[in-house]
């Protein structure tokens, strides 16, 4: 018989000072977050409190409600669309080994970087400044959102593609902006697709809270319920954004599966 | 010479004690010394991995030599700058044992993209943007390999051989002056690879292009070389006119 090697490996003393570290760190952060269990058990009742007076929920305001969340899935589209676009040029440049150098690659990598670590309302916030209330400042705050999030992907995508068709085509004397043109984009297209899809996802999200900033959408009335302690029409916000927006994943699914499945 | 008119062969290529290693591993070339003349087809067999491929991409200049001189229609590679090096490239073709067509694009497309080295720029990204001339010259290269009926096909929806003959287009697009094949049909069938490599060197014959080519088939060195370079450990072994050679003087080489 061959002797099995233990299921548990033996901490080294080392490996328990670490984990003592860890232990160490998540109660330091639950205190600073405040865990109060005294609150915990007073919740439930005022939740339940809640609740009573939300439901049934609104019905009243719909056709408002209505019209503002096609105002959210506008700015989503606007702003995704323009920042997927803007984000070719910029994620060639991102891409190791294509047009630009190594300088250039880290540079607009870590520029893309901060836009994507600002989180989306921060740049909402900025834009209403820039261009005051509105949905064209939430469309803004998205198209950089997405900008950040699609340079890098789409970069990643190019670095990733098969590199052959791209080698045949320099082999031939092609420039470098021709052979991205001609095998790199192509080749990475379905990549670009699927990322978009997943990009538009995403801005849907953000753009259902864009309005607690005055950036546009349905979040504002989310913001006006709860502030006018009408929650009955806060409570049928909350349900609004939760149907659209599974209701634009599963669209994004199946999008993704016609679009590209065939093609893999 | 297809001229007839006897005069000193004009020299394609001329590789003087040419040496390559990868990084600071052993060397994968050493002391490789040839000249090819205009119009010839060069046979270049050897073991796997005795560095083959690497001397056809230090041919095109994709992978810079370690030591030695080359000229590839009077420029060498390791030197030239970006400009002179398209101007080069813009000679000569590439065709592998991959096809290497973009997958997504019609076959026409990918034979348009033949062209890129005489012209850029977006009116031939596409047969959709390209002037009627293009596309006429890129129908005639398809027709050339038999293939005209497939020019609107997806470049992924072929089979190997039909990607085969389309990459084959694609290069002859160009009006090269020479042409570089790795293996050219090592991933088709015995009876496809038979036909490609008729067609191939019928073509080039034709135009009188120069062609470096490797097989792993000894037979297909023969037939459609005029000479045979063998390489062992990244040396030159041989170098003799095909008429000269049985297979049994290869077989020496794989040892
Ligand atoms: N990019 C690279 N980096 C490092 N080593 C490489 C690289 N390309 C090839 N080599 C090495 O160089 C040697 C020669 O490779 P090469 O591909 O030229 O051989 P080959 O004669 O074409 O072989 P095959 O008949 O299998 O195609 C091999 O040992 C290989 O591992
Ligand atoms: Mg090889």
């Amino acid at each position: 018989m061959t002797d099995l090697p233990a299921r548990l490996e033996r901490p080294s003393a080392l490996a328990f000072v670490v984990y003592a570290l860890a232990i160490a760190l998540l109660v330091w952060s639950f205190d600073g977050a405040g865990w109060s269990a005294e609150k915990l058990l007073r919740a439930p009742p005022a939740l339940a409190d809640f609740w009573s007076r939300a439901w049934p929920p609104s019905t009243q305001n719909l056709p408002r409600l209505g019209w503002k969340m096609v105002e959210t899935l506008q700015i989503a589209l606007a702003g995704a669309a323009l920042g997927a676009v803007l984000a070719v040029p910029v994620a060639i440049l991102a891409a190791r080994g294509l047009i630009a150098g190594r300088v250039v690659n880290t540079l607009v990598r870590t520029v893309l970087g901060f836009l994507r670590a600002v989180p989306d309302i921060a740049w909402a916030l900025v834009f209403v400044v820039a261009v005051g209330l509105g949905p064209f400042a939430g469309m803004l705050a998205i198209m950089v959102d997405t900008l950040g999030f699609c340079g890098r992907f789409f970069a990643d995508d190019m670095e990733a593609v098969d590199k052959g068709p791209a080698e045949a085509l320099t082999a031939t004397g092609a420039g470098k902006i021709d052979v991205v043109a001609c095998a790199t984009i192509p080749g990475a297209m379905p990549s670009f697709i699927s990322t978009s899809l997943y990009a538009v996802e995403k801005a849907v999200r953000s753009s259902t809270i864009l309005g607690l900033v005055g950036a546009g959408g349905i979040g504002i009335e989310l913001k006006v319920g709860f502030d006018l302690f009408d929650y009955p029409t806060a409570l049928t916000v909350i349900l609004m954004i939760a149907v659209v927006v599974i209701g634009v994943e599963q669209l994004g699914v199946w999008a993704r599966n016609r679009i590209i499945g065939e093609q893999r | 010479m297809r001229t007839g008119v006897k005069t000193a062969p004009v020299i394609d290529i001329s590789v003087d004690r040419l040496a390559k290693s990868y990084g600071d591993g052993p060397p994968v070339l050493a002391d490789l010394s040839f000249k090819v003349r205009q119009g010839e087809a060069v046979a270049l067999v050897g073991a796997n991995g005795t560095g083959k491929s690497t001397l056809l991409r230090c041919l095109m200049g994709l992978t810079l030599p370690s030591a030695g001189s080359l000229a590839v229609l009077g420029i060498d590679p390791a030197f030239a700058g970006r400009r002179e090096l398209r101007a080069l490239r813009a000679q000569t073709g590439l065709v592998s044992q991959k096809h290497n067509l973009v997958p997504r694009l019609s076959v026409l497309t990918n034979v348009i993209h033949g062209i890129l080295g005489q012209r850029g720029g977006p009116t031939v990204w596409s047969q959709t943007f390209a002037t009627d001339a293009i596309r006429m010259r890129a129908m005639a290269a398809l027709g050339k390999v038999g293939l005209a009926d497939l020019a609107d096909r997806r470049a992924d929806r072929l089979s190997g051989g039909q990607s085969q003959r389309v990459a084959i287009a694609r290069a002859l697009m160009a009006g090269p002056r020479f042409l570089i094949a790795d293996e050219p049909c090592a991933s088709l069938d015995p009876s496809a690879e038979e036909d490609v490599m008729d067609l191939f060197f019928r073509l080039v014959r034709e135009e009188g292009v120069t062609v470096v080519f490797t097989s792993h088939n000894i037979s297909h060195a023969l037939k459609y070389g005029d000479r045979v370079l063998g390489l062992a450990r990244g040396r030159l072994q041989l170098d003799a006119a095909a008429i000269d050679l049985g297979t049994a003087d290869l077989r020496g080489l794989y040892d």
